[in-house]
């Protein structure tokens, strides 16, 4: 549309096409906005339209053109373009008044329809969005339904699979029951059964054992039977008693007597229980009493009457009870008195113990507010003054300041200024003599030191002296018996006393730092060949290993002496232990070993077992 | 602690005199009676065949020896008077397990019997063997009987074959019938304590029920699970160990191997951290007498303790402690428990395991002892000397006494006094 616009001039073309347009709406069809939908696809069309409507007026037919323009837009209602002829007979006139009016209400027109247009495009456009959007929006809820369709039907599956297994597990659990029930027969059946024919076995083996008893009896062989050789004379005496009516009714007697004791005892002992409970009842409730008597003025001050009523009423109680001793009768008369009482109590007890608990807490979130105001003030009025304090002491300090200047600034005395001088060199002196005092001791220790210093180097001088006429005596013994050996591998002499010496200048370096003002004369001989080596074999790695190892056997064996006592005393604990157990009933030495490993793990025993009672 | 030397001995026949003084064992077809104390012999018999039985009469007086393919086939029970030539016959006595019972006083004796398949039970009065009273008991198959200490209450149970206990009063009246459970094997063990204040049943669903003697209703019952949780609960578990070689055995080691050779393992106690789990046997379950429940019952003498053994965890001896009414400790031993005893005077337990080590335990500790001697003492059985301050320690074929320091269980003792 745009670009027809800007192609076509906006002259006839425009208004043959508002024509156009106007004469389509008016024959074709009502609906504006229909036709002008039509109007916008044929949009293309426009320049054949324009060719077509450029051949519409030719130089021949103006005439033509302007009666056939006339007579449409008289149709359309403008006013005629022609003027108002004065007579008949006179030719009619084109008025170029009433075509240029008519020109510009068309292009007003035109002006019109194109805003219109415009408007229904956007319209257009804006329900298109619109309806692409409800169509997705139409397109994403059918996918929702469709999801949730399929949703339920998994659910239903689920459900209908669900309940096919409960419905299995209750079969199953039926023919179980089933199952224990046919057991339960079944054993109980083959209990039956089994005493019933325990029965029938029994009753043959007593058959059996009649015709045993009968064949043993029958025989009456008086060897077979056994006899008392020798007979016990009784301690007292006395013979046995015969068995008559009278004995019989004596074991009676006896047995109920025993019964009866027995009777007796736990009576007596359930006497005793209850008699003590009563008591931990009586003390309980006399702690009560006097647990609830103070604070009863409390709440009656505070008028609280419910609680008021009952404590009076428990006073009464109390007082009845300890006014009769009730307590020594039986139970079953004060039971209901008694245990009515001790709830009533009990009630109070707890309705107290729970508003203490209310007004606890209460207090509790009080306290905490108004220890936080307090404090925060407290804090205030202490910076406050401390501020004040601290204003005073500068304030103070400025005179003293003033004062002193003062009292120099005019003119002051020669004595006093000697006065003061002095008393600052007195005060020097002192000083000075305690770092006297300081220094010269630090030279005694530092004195006492360097002596131990010396000492310990002596020492060490003569030690180092000793181990090197050791070792010089040792290698001539060597190097004499190498040479004794054999003369011809000199060369292997050689470089084992060359070894010698770099083990010895190892040795010298690795472990006399300290001591290196050692007298010459200690080295040995195999002088200087050896150095020689000992440079182009600056550490040997055999001797070094052997050194490592002897280091390190060093090292274990002091390990093992650290080590050694802490195993020694189980070693020896438990030699004891198995010492005692290889002692002989008569040697009462090896006990206490015994004993020691006993009370151990009785001890660890005791130790873990605190909490028991 | 002290060891004897070691004696001979066969059929596991050791026992102490009633009144503490002798000491008698068999060898044998011999009967050795020794001095408790200095261990001298002081009598021997010889008799005509191996001895198989062997007790003392109650005064320490007379010992009975029986021999018993010597005896001849007997239907009744007999009963012959040793001062006088009467003698009482008792007809239909039933055998099982423990059918006959004297109480403490040796006044009365309960006697099962049988007949017409039905179970009865006498009552007797010992000092004239007179029926005091006969009465039939509602058991399919008696299979035990036993009066409490204080001999007023008779507590009679069936076989294994269905829970049932029945507690009849000396005049024979019923007191009350009590059954854990149904179509199970059931009471497998019965123990009164001391002061007759409860009947401990061990059954074979492994749990010990403990019947109170007021209403004869179950207290408490005490589960034996193989798994111990309760941090409260102690377990001590034995170890062993062989003694870390120190200079002194370095020293002269083929000396040392050669005259020490058993002394290498050593065997001490640790107390293990809970949760434990103990070692458990699957019982057969198609044999007969399986190997599961509770077999093994003992109160201490003070009734503060109660031992027990569940035989498909062979190794354990649970301790309950009776006032807490609650598991106190379980020892667990490296081997089977063969047997275990309380100490006649103080709450000390001794226990073996057929190895040749002897076990104590006490609320304050447990420790274990090795026996010595010449080669192996597997310990099989033991008994306690009424003074509690020695132990015989029977093995297969010899036997030995321990001697424990007086000291020392006082001190225990002590120990148990303030606690408590």
């Amino acid at each position: 549309m745009g670009d027809w616009m800007t192609v076509t001039d906006p002259g006839l073309s425009a208004e043959s096409k508002n024509i156009s347009q106007y004469t389509s709406e008016t024959k074709m069809s009502p609906s504006s906005l229909y036709s002008q939908q039509v109007l916008c696809s044929s949009v293309p069309l426009s320049k054949n339209v324009h060719s077509f409507f450029s051949a519409f007026c030719t130089e021949e037919n103006i005439e033509q053109s302007i009666s056939y323009l006339d007579q449409e837009l008289t149709t359309f209602g403008f006013p005629s373009l022609y003027e108002e002829p004065k007579s008949k007979e006179a030719k009619k006139e084109l008025n170029i008044v009433a075509v240029l009016n008519c020109m510009n209400e068309l292009l007003v027109l035109q002006r019109k329809n194109l805003l219109a247009q415009e408007n229904v495009e956007t319209q257009n456009l804006k329900l298109g969005s619109d309806m692409d959007h409800l169509q997705s929006c139409y397109a994403k809820l059918k996918e929702q339904l469709e999801t949730s369709r399929r949703e339920i039907v998994g659910l239903q599956e689920r459900d209908r699979q669900l309940q096919c297994k409960n419905r299995n597990l209750h079969q199953l659990l039926k023919n179980e029951k089933d199952e224990v029930q046919k057991l339960q027969n079944i054993i109980a059946s083959r209990a039956t059964q089994y005493n019933h024919d325990m029965k029938r076995k029994e009753r043959e083996y007593n058959k059996l054992k009649e015709r045993l008893h009968q064949l043993v009896m029958s025989k009456k062989d008086k060897k077979i039977a056994m006899d008392v050789l020798n007979y016990v004379g009784r301690a007292d005496g006395k013979r046995g008693s015969w068995r008559t009516g009278k004995t019989e009714a004596r074991n009676e007697d006896e047995m109920y007597k025993i019964l009866l004791n027995d009777y007796e005892y736990r009576q007596k002992q359930i006497l005793m229980e209850n008699a003590e409970l009563k008591k931990v009842l009586q003390q309980m409730k006399k702690e009560m009493i006097s647990l609830l008597s103070p604070q009863k003025k409390k709440p009656r001050e505070k008028a609280d009457e419910s609680t008021g009523t009952v404590i009076s009423d428990v006073e009464e109680d109390a007082g009845e009870l300890s006014r009769e001793s009730m307590w020594d009768l039986s139970c079953e008369t004060v039971r209901e008195q008694l245990t009515n009482s001790i709830r009533k109590q009990w009630r109070i007890l707890k309705s107290h113990v729970e508003k203490l608990d209310n007004q606890v807490s209460k207090v509790h979130l009080e306290g905490f507010n108004d220890k936080d105001v307090i404090s925060r003030q407290d804090h205030e009025q202490e910076t406050e003054k401390l501020e004040l304090e601290i204003q005073q002491c500068k304030e103070m300090i400025k005179t003293q300041q003033q004062l002193l200047q003062q009292q120099l600034a005019t003119a002051c005395d020669d004595d006093t200024t000697s006065l003061f001088r002095d008393c600052y060199l007195l005060e020097e002196k002192e000083r000075l003599k305690e770092e006297w005092s300081l220094f010269k001791e630090q030279k005694k220790n530092f004195e006492r030191e360097r002596r131990s210093f010396t000492e310990a180097a002596i020492r060490l001088g003569l030690e180092r002296k000793a181990f090197e006429e050791e070792r010089a005596s040792w290698l001539k013994q060597q190097f004499l018996n190498m040479t004794t050996f054999d003369h011809q591998n000199s060369e292997n002499v050689k470089l084992l006393s060359a070894f010698s010496g770099s083990s010895d200048q190892d040795n010298r370096t690795v472990h006399s730092k300290p001591q290196q003002k050692k007298p010459p004369s200690v080295s040995h001989g195999s002088p200087v060949c050896t150095s020689n080596v000992t440079k182009s074999l600056p550490a040997s790695p055999t001797l070094d290993s052997c050194q490592m190892s002897s280091c390190v056997s060093e090292h274990s064996s002091i390990s093992v002496l650290n080590i050694t006592p802490e195993e020694m005393k189980p070693n020896e604990v438990g030699r004891e232990c198995t010492n005692q157990t290889w002692s002989v009933a008569s040697r009462p030495g090896s006990q206490e070993g015994c004993y020691g490993g006993c009370s151990l793990t009785y001890t660890s025993s005791h130790v873990q077992k605190d909490d028991l009672p | 602690m002290n060891f004897s030397e070691v004696f001979k001995l066969s059929s596991l026949l050791c026992k102490f005199s009633p009144d503490g003084k002798y000491l008698a064992s068999c060898v044998q077809y011999r009967l050795v009676v020794r001095d408790v104390s200095t261990l001298q012999i002081l009598q021997l018999y010889t008799c005509l065949d191996q001895v198989q039985h062997m007790e003392w009469s109650a005064d320490s007086l007379f010992i009975l020896c029986a021999m018993y393919k010597r005896g001849l086939v007997q239907l009744r029970i007999t009963v012959w008077s040793l001062c006088t030539k009467s003698v009482s016959y008792i007809k239909y006595p039933k055998a099982c397990q423990q059918g006959i019972t004297f109480t403490r006083d040796g006044r009365y004796m309960a006697l099962a019997e049988r007949r017409d398949c039905k179970d009865y039970v006498s009552i007797f009065v010992c000092s004239d063997w007179q029926l005091l009273r006969h009465f039939d008991t509602d058991t399919q198959d008696l299979a035990g009987m036993e009066w409490a200490p204080n001999g007023c209450v008779l507590a009679v149970w069936d076989s294994c074959l269905e829970y049932k206990m029945l507690l009849y009063s000396l005049d024979g009246r019923l007191l009350s019938v009590y059954s854990a459970y149904e179509w199970s094997l059931g009471i497998k063990s019965v123990a009164w304590s001391p002061s007759s204040q409860f009947l401990a049943v061990g059954s074979y669903d492994g749990k010990v029920r403990l019947l109170n003697h007021v209403t004869w209703k179950m207290t408490t019952e005490f589960g034996h699970p193989a798994a111990v949780s309760n941090p409260k609960t102690v377990v001590y578990r034995e170890a062993e160990k062989s003694p870390p070689p120190g200079l002194g055995h370095l020293s002269f080691p083929p000396s040392r191997a050669g005259t020490r050779p058993l002394a290498a393992l050593e065997s001490k106690y640790e107390i293990a951290s809970v949760p434990v789990s103990l070692q458990t046997l699957k019982p057969a379950a198609d044999r007969a007498n399986p190997r599961m429940g509770v077999g093994m019952l003992a109160f201490s003498h003070d009734s503060y303790f109660l031992a027990t053994r569940n035989d498909n965890v062979p190794n354990a001896v649970w301790v309950w402690d009776i006032q807490k009414l609650r598991l106190f400790v379980v020892l667990e031993q490296l081997a089977p428990v063969r047997s275990f005893q309380w100490d006649p005077q103080q709450p000390r337990l001794a226990i073996c395991t057929a190895g040749s080590k002897v076990y104590l335990w006490s609320p304050a500790g447990c420790m274990s002892v090795q026996v010595p001697g010449e080669g192996d003492f597997p310990v099989l059985s033991l008994c306690w000397h009424s003074s509690g301050d020695s132990l015989a320690l029977l093995s297969k074929d010899h036997f030995c006494l321990c001697f424990l320091e007086p000291a020392e269980g006082r001190a225990a003792l002590g120990q148990q006094d303030s606690r408590t």
